[in-house]
């Protein structure tokens, strides 16, 4: 991927002083819905999108450059078929539902 | 600042939205033929469409100064009976004429079936064959990457030069193979769902200023007609020039719509 090093303008301190607060907002959010899909009724499983937010979540960790086009790339159809028509096909989810061998 | 937005559906918005965006700024809109969150149940709808986007809305707009052009097409939405888009595309030679046309689009694909992906490939022969530019809608969330890619294979395998194409809707995994092909990209601009103006200003300073533009792409979902002023300011913010900052949201849908002689705009 494209080396992107040093293209922002702003310092690291001013880049946190700038954004941080937003983005502790955000956090909560995702940490509160994740606290309320563990409050919720009934037995599902955790469904594609879950598991897929929470490998998302380990590239927010890892410290390597390029995480939102990498997330991006997660949530993505890799795959190379094309229906012949969108007949009865849902909405755009935002992630991918699991293959059988990635359920097991 | 002064600016364009180059993709904006005002069919969907009120006329205070005009009126707003002339107070922000806003000297030009392009808007491209759309779905109108329901399938139209005729080809006769979108002639009575296409005669809005091309009568009704540029005298709306001038009431505020503001200069309205636009782009015709079966959207990919309602592209996936091929009959019924055939016959919508028989109706689009006779609007290439009027004078705030600009070119073939929003054209692309939606759920990336091969219904779609003829269709697409009948329009672009239509620019081909009308020598219009074209404006390309990119699929959403997980069918964008693989959608972003058939269409720029079907647009390579044109004779239109990609100088004279845009892809819009593009987002930190495509933008840059989009811009490596040779294509114009456009980022749209979002409250929840697309690109934020804090990630299209990361964009901006990842890959540069060249070829790219923004838009709020204002429709009837949740979206915000102002985004694009709002990205001069998160750019601003940041303290990039003036310079930059004219550049990705004036000069730079100048440069490319310009290849248009009908898009004159006045600085005034």
């Amino acid at each position: 991927m494209k080396d992107v090093t040093q293209t922002c303008p702003l310092t690291r301190g001013e880049v946190m002083a700038m954004y941080f607060l937003e983005h502790r907002a955000r956090l909560l959010d995702v940490a509160a819905f994740l606290d309320r899909l563990d409050r919720t009724c009934g037995d599902d499983a955790a469904d594609f999108r879950e598991v897929a937010l929470h490998q998302a979540a380990k590239i927010l960790t890892d410290g390597q450059p390029h995480r939102t086009a990498r997330i991006l790339a997660l949530l993505s159809d890799c795959t190379a078929e094309l229906p012949q028509s969108a007949e009865g096909m849902k909405g755009a989810l935002g992630a991918v539902p699991l293959t059988e061998g990635e359920q097991a | 600042m002064k600016y364009i937005d180059p993709h904006i559906h005002m069919v969907s918005r009120t006329t205070d939205d005009y009126q707003r965006m002339a107070l922000a700024g806003c000297v030009a809109v392009t808007e491209p033929a759309f779905w109108a969150g329901f399938d139209r149940s005729s080809a006769q709808g979108f002639f009575d469409y296409y005669r809005q986007l091309t009568e009704y809305e540029p005298k709306r707009a001038a009431q505020f100064g503001i200069q309205h052009f636009t782009w015709l097409c079966i959207n990919p939405k309602e592209a996936d009976d091929p009959a019924f888009a055939r016959d919508v595309i028989s109706l689009i030679p006779e609007f290439l004429k009027c004078e705030n046309v600009l070119g073939i689009g929003e054209i692309g694909l939606n759920k990336n079936t091969r219904n779609e992906q003829i269709i697409l490939e009948e329009q672009i022969e239509l620019a081909e064959k009308h020598h219009q530019m074209v404006l390309v809608h990119t699929p959403h969330l997980e069918d964008k990457r693989k959608g972003t890619r058939l269409i720029m294979d079907a647009l390579q395998a044109s004779n239109i030069d990609p100088g004279r194409i845009l892809i819009d809707h593009v987002e930190e995994h495509t933008v840059g193979e989009v811009l490596d092909r040779g294509f114009w990209a456009g980022m749209t601009l979002y409250p929840d769902t697309k690109m934020t103006p804090q990630r299209a200003a990361d964009v901006i300073e990842m890959y540069g200023s060249e070829r790219l533009w923004m838009n709020s792409a204002g429709d009837w979902g949740c979206s915000d007609p102002l985004a694009v002023p709002k990205a001069q300011q998160e750019l601003r913010r940041r303290g990039h020039t003036t310079e930059l900052i004219e550049k990705v949201t004036w000069g730079n849908p100048q440069e490319f719509l310009s290849q248009s002689e009908r898009f004159q705009v006045s600085e005034k």
